[in-house]
């Protein structure tokens, strides 16, 4: 009796291990929570579905508790339930709050859309772009794209440069001022080659955030959005996948793309992010013909100058 | 609890949670589930997968409210309004599911003539007593007879003590009316009780819009019956009322009329606040109950002799008929060889009560210096505990006071730290109390079972050794036990036999000598005397004391040597029924589901295809199913007892009544006995209103439980001094009295603060802007939090006046990352007459922009 469009919430592998004392890690784990087998080679990705977001921020302290990220400055913002701003060095899931709860001005609605609406919850990470910015600004290969088709920092290579901060155009990367370094989200890289499906997706109660292969996402995700159309949720869309927005200038595809439920701004993400890179032709262009009419001004300027009578010896 | 089992028979949720994932419709209410249970919420969503209707009745829009269908809000405290009128529609309106009705519940049967209610006399039901402030339960009595129905109601203190109710039983079938022609029958009762609660009403009440109401009677009617199912899911946000016992015995009415209990989808899950709180009252930490809702001995009642007791405990019909087995397995459980006729079974050596010895009251007597030393377990009651100025003073009144926690918690520390010391009012020197805080072990430092929402206990295995001088609760106990034991061992009084003849011989294991918990485990599920074979059911209980058991419903937990059912981990696959049968245990006797006998029609049949969960299999002549039944499973659907026989305890059931607990066997949408403070649920106000009650003169709960005092001022209904309406919770971040998530870095930067949270609407009026400081006030106390402008706040318009709400969470102090002003501060001591749970969910405040002097913050 289950949905269709989710992996079935027993997969058929729990059965193999009800031990509770086991003598080895399970093996292949993701098998069991995610329902695949992580394969090098393959690329993977999340889909992170906001119509099925509660809140519950489980991901981000899962991400934080298994990545070992300290906590950020305390304090109470005035963003609802969002206490911890931004994506950062040392907060890779981010889960913001909208409140839509007026309908119109003085009214609040009681009649809702089904699944999430009018308080949005959407728990925001790294896009592990296709063609990722970060990528291509980093001088010295310690961004690099892992066998899983992700992009991960190798902090014992980067030099604290930065370059790739400004080259991400969702503001993901960012250096870390105690060690000087760019971090961000790995899509959980050691968990990945030791078979477990990264923390947040575990630890996901409402399988908002699902883990898997990226084609296998696309298809669940493009069904979701026709069934929630088909209830009513027309204002359901992909952002990340290919063709969508988010998958705009050069960037071809998010592999972690999202569902929402309004414009992209109102999330805090780009409407048509680009790669600074389709910028560098014409930014190139700009810049020789800058320095091709600074060149002759400076000739004209220079000629002008030899002919023009000098001033100071005029009397 | 006391509701659901004066109603159904187990005080316990009577569907598992995963069963919500077949539910059509459900109806959160009295609890912000995505937020306090987003675990269990993943079955909502699956519902809803499935096209299910998701409802939210709230004072807030919450977390939850953002995924349902429906967001119906109510001002706070007015549940029975809202729930009352949706028992009138139901009724008016025809919708009830009269087959299961009628066979399963007692809708049919007459109650005394004398029986006068709420609507006749203006807020009281017949038999009240102004002079002892109690109700005399005779008129609510079945007509010609008495009809205890349930053990709980051993804790009624008024009127005809239960034991004496107990030998006027009569000995035949009860009185019937199967066409509800009888004025008296309880379908009139409950039509005429209702009449007022119109959907027009439940708007002046609740302020809930009657489209809206009427929206949410639709859809739950509209999803129940033969093909459907509805289930309600409910929390501390009912049960913290002056009439939280009553809002749940609403909620029963409601699914027992619909016919919603007891089958797939169906059912009332009571989402309990803490992973193992349904164990505590299991086990049990409640003063009134010994393991397994046995009650507790009382000095004033006739429990003076172990032959009394068990006389005037054991009904005669239905399971609780089997009263001496447990209660004799039990001693024998605690006293060994020492259980025998000549020491009447050691049933002397259990102290007896003499009243309330809760929390509030107990808090009061420290205060008053009548409680003198004080054991705090796991326990933040100076930010968990109501009047926490109140609960401050008690403490700082004792002798001494242990407190075990994972940190030093404000109970520990409010000596030195809390806010009247310093701001130089109070030195700690003028606190006598001597406080020894002891470092305890965290869940994955210990060997033990979690007992969950619905019952399931799961055993967890120790992961790593506590750290440094951290110990487990149960080595804690264990050890001091054995202390006292070698204290009083050769002392002359007999007065220590209590304590010298216990048994408390747990296997020590380990570096630091902790007791063995499955042993522990092992008593609990009980075995043979004295051979010490595991007891594999309670169906093998004894009165003869040739069985011992901790807790007779835990009986099956661990049925032999080396099988731990709790450890099991055997899920159904994908293709299985879901009901995970080898997925630990489920009391009673690994039954997922209660009551799943109401699963089939009075013939056995399954209701519908759609809806088969447990039927009778005619060919084998036994019940059968994907559940275990919650019946004898021999006994045939048309079965009816021979009354010239005078049959005794299960043989007095029909067939055809599922609610087996109970002494009539059928669901009680009118409770004879066990609630104090009336049969049916009717509206009153909480203690502390803005607004007059609209249903009846009477204003409150007439028998809620009050502690008016100096240090505990209430404030007058409508009183202009505190004209809003306020509302205490919790957040996803953190755990109740904020211990250990406040000192978890991850987890306190989510919720960094504490904050007020007040409607734009009242924060245009005050000039209040998010992030503004404001003055949260009571008559019990001030305090000062920042602002969160919000419109999932909202005015309500109630009975033509705009009523305003604001909300505070309740879990923070002065320790860890996250801190904010004690919102408990603000809460008065008052409770409901059934439990003395608190009432925090709906009281009365003012507020003002600005701070407080650093001298009042109190």
């Amino acid at each position: 009796m289950t949905s269709a469009v989710y992996p079935p919430a027993v997969p058929m592998r729990a059965r193999d291990h009800t031990e509770s004392t086991l003598s080895r890690v399970i093996p292949d784990e993701s098998e069991l929570t995610a329902g695949i087998t992580i394969r090098p080679g393959r690329t993977y990705g999340f889909f992170t579905d906001t119509s099925l977001c509660i809140g519950c921020k489980a991901c981000e302290v899962a991400c934080k508790e298994w990545n070992a990220l300290p906590a950020q400055q305390i304090g109470l913002t005035a963003n609802s339930y969002d206490h911890t701003r931004e994506l950062s060095a040392i907060t890779w899931r981010h889960v913001t709050f909208i409140e839509q709860i007026e309908d119109n001005p003085g009214c609040r609605a009681n009649r809702l859309k089904p699944f999430q609406s009018h308080w949005l919850m959407m728990s925001d990470v790294c896009k592990h772009c296709k063609q990722a910015g970060c990528l291509d600004a980093c001088p010295t290969g310690a961004l690099f794209r892992t066998e899983f088709g992700t992009v991960v920092v190798q902090q014992d290579i980067c030099n604290g440069c930065a370059y790739c901060v400004p080259a991400c155009p969702f503001g993901v990367v960012e250096i870390n001022f105690s060690d000087g370094k760019a971090h961000k989200c790995t899509l959980c890289y050691d968990r990945l080659k030791g078979g477990f499906e990264p923390a947040c997706a575990k630890s996901c109660p409402t399988n908002s955030i699902q883990f898997g292969e990226v084609d296998v996402l696309l298809t669940r995700a493009a069904r979701r959005v026709e069934k929630l159309h088909a209830l009513g949720v027309d204002n359901a869309y992909l952002y990340g996948a290919p063709g969508t927005a988010g998958a705009t200038g050069g960037i071809q595809q998010l592999y972690c793309f999202f569902l929402l439920l309004d414009r992209p701004e109102v999330y805090n993400l780009p409407v048509a992010p680009q790669l600074p890179s389709g910028r560098v032709a014409k930014s190139l262009g700009t810049g020789l013909a800058a320095v091709a009419g600074l060149g002759a001004l400076a000739a004209v300027l220079m000629t002008q100058q030899s002919k023009a009578p000098r001033p100071g010896r005029k009397r | 609890m006391p509701s659901l089992g004066a109603t159904f028979g187990r005080g316990a949720a009577t569907m598992p949670q995963w069963e919500l994932a077949n539910s059509d419709c459900v109806i959160i209410m009295g609890s912000n589930m995505a937020e306090n249970h987003p675990v269990a919420f993943r079955f909502v969503l699956e519902a809803k997968e499935r096209g299910a209707t998701i409802i939210h009745v709230d004072p807030r829009f919450t977390r939850t409210s953002a995924l349902a269908d429906i967001y119906a809000p109510i001002r706070c405290g007015s549940d029975i309004a809202f729930l009352g009128g949706l028992i009138r529609h139901i009724l008016a309106n025809d919708l009830w599911f009269k087959e299961y009705a009628l066979h399963y519940t007692n809708l049919a049967t007459i109650i005394n003539d004398r029986y006068q209610d709420v609507a006749e006399l203006d807020g009281f039901f017949s038999g009240w007593d102004p002079e002892s402030h109690s109700y005399d339960l005779e008129t609510w009595q079945y007509r010609g007879e008495a009809s205890p129905q349930k053990l709980e109601e051993n804790h009624v203190t008024t009127g005809e003590p239960y034991s004496q109710k107990l030998r006027r039983i009569s000995s035949g079938a009860p009185p019937v009316d199967l066409t509800l022609k009888h004025p008296s029958c309880v379908y009139n009762i409950l039509r005429r009780h209702y009449a007022a609660y119109t959907p027009e009403m439940v708007e002046r009440v609740t302020g809930c819009p009657k489209d809206t109401f009427l929206a949410v009677a639709e859809a739950l009617t509209r999803n129940s019956g033969r093909e459907r199912t509805g289930a309600w899911c409910y929390a501390v946000g009912w049960t913290h009322h002056s009439t939280g016992v009553q809002i749940i015995r609403a909620a029963g009415i409601i699914q027992a009329l619909l016919g919603n209990i007891g089958r797939p989808g169906g059912g009332i899950l009571a989402l309990r606040g803490h992973c193992s709180i349904q164990g505590s009252t299991d086990v049990p930490t409640l003063y009134n109950m010994l393991p397994g809702y046995l009650p507790h001995p009382h000095a004033l009642k006739s429990d003076a002799t172990f032959k009394e007791y068990l006389e005037g405990q054991t009904n005669k019909r239905g399971y609780w008929n089997n009263f001496p087995k447990f209660a004799k397995s039990l001693l024998r459980a605690w006293y060994g060889e020492h259980a025998n006729d000549g020491t009447e079974w050691g049933y002397p050596w259990i102290p007896k009560i003499m009243g309330d010895h809760s929390q509030l009251p107990m808090t009061m007597a420290m205060a008053d210096g009548t409680i003198r030393g004080l054991l705090l377990i796991g326990q933040n009651p100076v930010v968990g505990g109501h009047n926490s100025r109140l609960v401050r003073k008690g403490l700082g009144n004792l002798e001494w006071l242990v407190v075990r926690e994972t940190f030093e918690s404000e109970s520990a520390s409010f000596w030195y730290k809390c806010p009247k010391v310093i701001s130089g009012e109070l030195s700690p020197s003028q606190i006598k109390t001597e406080i020894f805080l002891l470092p305890a072990a965290l869940p994955g430092e210990k060997d033990g079972t979690f007992t969950n929402t619905h019952r399931l206990v799961q055993w967890h295995d120790k992961v790593v050794e506590p750290p440094a001088d951290c110990r487990s609760d149960l080595w804690f106990i264990y050890h001091l036990g054995k202390r006292l034991k070698a204290l009083y061992a050769g002392t002359p009084d007999r007065r220590d036999d209590p304590i010298r003849h216990l048994t408390w011989d747990y296997p020590e294991m380990g570096p630091y000598n902790d007791p063995s918990a499955q042993a522990v485990l092992k008593e609990i599920n009980g075995y043979t005397w004295p051979d010490r074979r595991q007891l594999v059911s309670p169906e093998e209980l004894k009165d003869d004391g040739s069985t011992a058991c901790g807790v007779w419903i835990y009986s099956g937990v661990f049925p032999k040597d080396g099988h731990n059912q709790a450890r099991s981990h055997v899920p159904d696959g994908p293709d299985g029924p879901g009901t995970h049968l080898g997925w630990g245990f489920a009391w009673p006797d690994n039954r997922r589901m209660l009551y799943n006998r109401a699963a089939a029609d009075p013939a056995g049949k399954p209701w519908s295809e759609r809806k088969r969960y447990v039927w009778w299999q005619d060919r084998e002549q036994r019940w059968t199913g994907h559940d275990v039944p919650d019946f004898p499973p021999d006994k045939a659907p048309g079965y009816k007892p021979d009354w010239s026989k005078d049959p005794q305890g299960m043989a007095a059931i029909d067939g055809d009544s599922p609610f087996t607990m109970i002494s009539d066997g059928k669901s009680s949408l009118f409770v004879t006995s066990g609630m104090k403070d009336g049969p049916v649920p009717a509206h009153y106000e909480p203690v502390e209103s803005p607004v007059h009650n609209l249903f009846y003169h009477q204003q409150n709960n007439p028998l809620a439980k009050k502690w008016l005092r100096p240090d505990n001022p209430y404030h007058a209904p409508a009183d202009p001094a505190y004209p809003y309406a306020i509302t205490t919770y919790r957040l996803t971040e953190h755990h109740s009295g904020g211990m250990p998530t406040r000192m978890v870095p991850s987890l306190a930067e989510l919720q960094p603060e504490g904050f007020v949270e007040i409607p734009p609407e009242l924060a245009r009026e005050k000039d209040i802007a998010t992030l503004d400081w404001v003055v949260v006030s009571t008559a019990r106390g001030s305090v000062e939090a920042k602002a969160m402008v919000t419109h999932r706040l909202r005015p309500f318009t109630i009975d033509g006046r705009t009523i305003y709400q604001v909300g505070m969470p309740f879990h923070f102090g002065w320790h860890g990352y996250a801190t904010g002003a004690i919102a408990n501060t603000l809460t008065a001591i008052i409770g409901d007459p059934n439990t003395t749970i608190h009432e925090g969910k709906a009281f009365t405040c003012n507020l003002r922009k600005g701070r407080l002097p650093v001298r009042a913050q109190k």
